[in-house]
């Protein structure tokens, strides 16, 4: 019965050509237009660590007092050295790391190669464990490296393939800005997107990052972070890198691992202690502010998702719709033009459920039509999101076999549900009706 | 023409023209909101930055040497100098940032220096001397720093200059009658900066939503940012030179001094590509638009064609025994065109209620403004007309249905 129906069904829509091509071309470019933002919409909104992103936080603490968050304005999105280096001396939570971006230049130790500039991260040894950084060879460096401001390094994979030709360089020596550092692990393509640890300097979004270096060592030799550095007031500052570092100037990213709803409480109270400290203490003159994000929170606060993603998937969302009620219209208008047919098979002992198996199979034909339009349009549309989101964006967008899969089932599921109402009137045709009037 | 009969008709075909109407009102909503959006992005794209952008391009250098702050300056000064010899070069200028970059360094402003609340926030531009010469921006007051106004900005150096030049748009903001010159503000500091001039307009280091209050404020310093890191050269071609200035450039400076790195790909930008990344979402949020707008209202303009034809060929019976009863061509023509022009407004009804919610949503969500009316009227005009052009065809073919259609049986 089945192959009699698809008979039907491929007869029917042959008979009008242009009619089944508006309906399979409206499907397919109403799923590819969602399925090319979602594929970006999912990119930019994935959890990048979702085994532990309810358990790392980033703290913020009110610096520069409430003046300084009228007119919308909130508090850095960063902490001074001066209260990182405090929450790191207490250790109040079962990890903590400060962070802050370097950009520095390699020397190659092969003296016809040109210097070149790298990028990376200042950090302590927890970093590694808490944000679950594989490692290709070697490991982390251990906290009293960062106690006794090791010259030690970790290198990508990618920085080992250029330098190393990706053998085990664990052990050897690369020379930045005029400073051998010893290498002591390399990472395996480690690269969460988004980066939720540096979102916020960047748009979370670019390519790796090439080493991490122990953060009392970046202090050391002064290194300059290449983030965002947030001052406020009219005190101003002592010169130099020492009077920088001790402003109230905030740069330095901060995250705490806190395993359970009751380590989050004990911190949070502990941070509030801590502003109220520094009140006592004659440096803050206002009502201690703190807060405690988790990684999602965080992603969130920080705009990661920027609003053009959002936009662009209602719209195609909204578009899509349309696209459906454009084939629920078609698909009536095609259905009850066979009102004369279905008397026929009615009178001839037809029921309505087999009325609706054999239009349920045509839109069937239709949705598969539409998906696999769907599916190129969706191909063509991965190849130019470029021409709308930036490219750090528009190449996270990837055509994939989920992806492909997502766009026919979207496409035979929303045909379907177009044809609900179509196929409904259509087993409603009375057949004496049909029989008389002809 | 009738339209009782219309009515009457439409009343059998309740679900087809509850489709139509419904459709045309959604995509009456989307492309209001679509245009009125383009619009807001397109007027964006095209705001001057106020420097001659057709002959600048930047050098972002990096040093391979981690010089001291003396090293860096006399290194700046040579690279300056022998940038300014090539024959396709107008002028060269150091500065740590540039218009449209996309970030950079910004400060809070004020006019006293024990005000708590800032009165406004600046881009910041550090330079020497060439710098207005180079950007090629029009100072309208007041005079150009000199050479011996010029220091040198070491690593975490926190130098406030006595001399600031700024944009008339921070003029403006700061002192609205219009006497800035030579008034002292306070830029996150005790001690004052004395404004020496003013330029025309310069644009600041980025357009994003956030700095949209402070658009075109901006201020130059005098000072050479001679750290161990490197700074931006801003380079002014000879008019028609720019693409033999960029090959130029970056060879005489490596022919100087080989310990620096020029990044391949992003260390060498014409001002057009500088603006062409900096409004890289807005000309993309209007790329899509346009295309969702476009193929929108082809859609529903098929699915009118696709519905009517539907219709004509349901009812050849029934305008038979019009035409047979005396009916022209013409009548039968301007039934359907009446009958597409009765849904589309019921349609548009519905649709300019949906276009004002989807805007209210859209403003409350993503800060949006309120759309001016216009967009509605330009969108309702272009779907009456989408409409009825979409009925024309089916319609044609219904009005040469000959009157002995009204004597065969179906």
């Amino acid at each position: 019965m089945l192959a009699y129906y698809f008979r039907l069904g491929v007869r029917s829509l042959l008979r009008n050509p242009i009619l089944t091509m508006l309906m399979v071309l409206t499907i397919g470019i109403g799923v590819a237009s969602s399925m090319t933002t979602y594929a970006v919409f999912r990119a930019v909104s994935a959890n990048p660590l979702p085994e532990k992103s309810l358990q790392l936080f980033a703290p913020q603490i009110d610096i520069w007092g409430p003046q300084s968050r009228a007119q919308g304005a909130d508090m850095p999105d960063a902490l001074t050295y001066t209260d990182a280096m405090a929450l790191l001396r207490d250790k109040k939570a079962r990890r903590q790391t400060a962070i802050y971006p370097v950009n520095l230049t390699l020397v190659p130790q092969d003296e016809r190669s040109e210097p070149f500039a790298i990028n990376g991260y200042a950090a302590y040894a927890d970093f590694f464990s808490m944000f679950k950084a594989p490692f290709l060879y070697g490991g982390a460096w251990n906290m009293a490296q960062d106690d006794t401001h090791a010259a030690v390094v970790v290198i990508s994979s990618q920085l080992n393939q250029q330098l190393f030709q990706g053998s085990d360089s664990v052990g050897s020596t690369i020379r930045l800005d005029d400073h051998d550092y010893e290498i002591v692990g390399v990472v395996d393509g480690w690269n969460p997107k988004p980066r939720f640890y540096d979102v916020n300097n960047s748009d979370g979004f670019n390519d790796a990052p090439d080493i991490f270096l122990p953060f009392t060592r970046g202090i050391d030799l002064q290194i300059n972070t290449n983030g965002n550095t947030n001052c406020y007031g009219s005190a101003g500052r002592n010169p130099g890198f020492d009077g920088f570092i001790h402003s109230d100037c905030a740069w330095v990213s901060y995250w705490a691992e806190l395993p359970d709803a009751k380590a989050e409480a004990a911190y949070r109270d502990y941070l509030t202690n801590y502003a109220a400290d520094q009140n006592r203490a004659g440096r803050f003159h206002w009502k201690p502010y703190i807060t405690l994000r988790n990684l999602v929170e965080w992603l969130d606060y920080e705009k990661v998702v920027p609003p053009e993603t959002r936009i662009s998937l209602w719209l195609s969302l909204g578009f899509l719709l349309v696209c459906l009620i454009n084939t629920i219209g078609l698909m009536l208008a095609k259905f009850m033009r066979r009102a004369g047919e279905i008397g026929v098979r009615r009178a001839l002992g037809a029921s309505r459920k087999e009325i609706w198996t054999q239009f349920l199979f045509e839109a069937a034909m239709v949705g598969v039509g539409g998906g696999v339009v769907g599916v190129v349009f969706t191909g063509l549309g991965a190849l130019s999101v470029g021409l709308v989101f930036e490219p750090d964006i528009a190449r996270l967008a990837r055509v994939n076999t989920g992806l492909i899969g997502l766009t026919l089932v979207c496409a035979l599921v929303s045909t379907l549900a177009a044809a609900f109402y179509p196929i409904w009137r259509a087993s409603r045709v009375q057949p004496a009706w049909q029989l008389k009037s002809n | 023409m009738q339209i009782q009969p219309i009515l009457a008709a439409l009343r059998r075909h309740k679900a087809g023209t509850l489709l139509i109407a419904l459709q045309i009102a959604l995509t009456l909503a989307i492309v209001c909101n679509a245009l009125f959006i383009i619009h807001q992005r397109l007027s964006h794209l095209s705001e001057p930055s106020g420097v001659d952008e057709a002959n600048l391009f930047v050098i972002e250098n990096f040093w391979g040497v981690q010089y001291s702050t003396q090293e860096a300056s006399s290194e700046i000064k040579a690279d300056l100098a022998a940038l300014r010899q090539l024959p396709a070069v107008e002028d060269a200028a150091p500065s740590n940032s540039y218009p449209l970059r996309g970030g950079g360094w910004d400060n809070f402003i004020s006019l006293t220096p024990e005000q708590i609340k800032p009165t406004t926030d600046a881009s910041v531009y550090i330079s020497d001397e060439s710098l207005i010469h180079t950007l090629g921006v029009k100072l309208i007051a007041g005079r150009d720093f000199t050479p011996d106004e010029v220091r040198d900005m070491g690593t975490r150096e926190n130098i406030h200059p006595p001399v600031v030049i700024v944009s008339k748009a921070m003029a403006d903001k700061l002192f609205p009658d219009g006497n800035a010159l030579g008034k002292p503000l306070y830029s996150m500091s005790a001690e004052p900066t004395v404004i020496i001039g003013i330029v025309e307009r310069l644009q600041r280091e980025e357009v994003n939503t956030w700095s949209a209050p402070f658009v075109n404020q901006s201020l130059i310093w005098p000072m050479r940012q001679a750290i161990p890191i490197g700074l931006y050269y801003i380079v002014r071609a000879k008019p028609g030179q720019l693409a033999a200035a960029m090959q130029e450039a970056p060879k005489a400076l490596y022919g100087r001094n080989r310990m620096r790195i020029i990044d391949s790909h992003d260390g060498l930008l014409s001002f057009a590509q500088v603006r062409q990344r900096a409004y890289n979402r807005d000309r993309g949020m209007a790329v899509l638009l346009g295309i969702i707008c476009v193929v929108l209202l082809a859609i529903t303009g098929a699915g009118i064609v696709g519905l009517t034809s539907f219709w004509v060929g349901q009812r050849r019976k029934q305008i038979g025994v019009r035409r047979a009863l005396g009916a022209t061509h013409r009548d039968i023509l301007h039934y359907f065109l009446t009958e597409n022009l009765l849904i589309s407004l019921g349609g548009i009804a519905v649709g300019v209620l949906l276009t004002f919610g989807l805007n209210l949503w859209l403003v409350t969500r993503f800060e949006l403004r309120v759309m001016p009316l216009a967009y509605v009227l330009s969108g309702v005009v272009i779907l009456l007309l989408l409409g009825q052009g979409a009925v024309f065809a089916p319609a044609l073919r219904a009005s040469r249905v000959s009157p002995v259609e009204a004597t065969r049986p179906v």
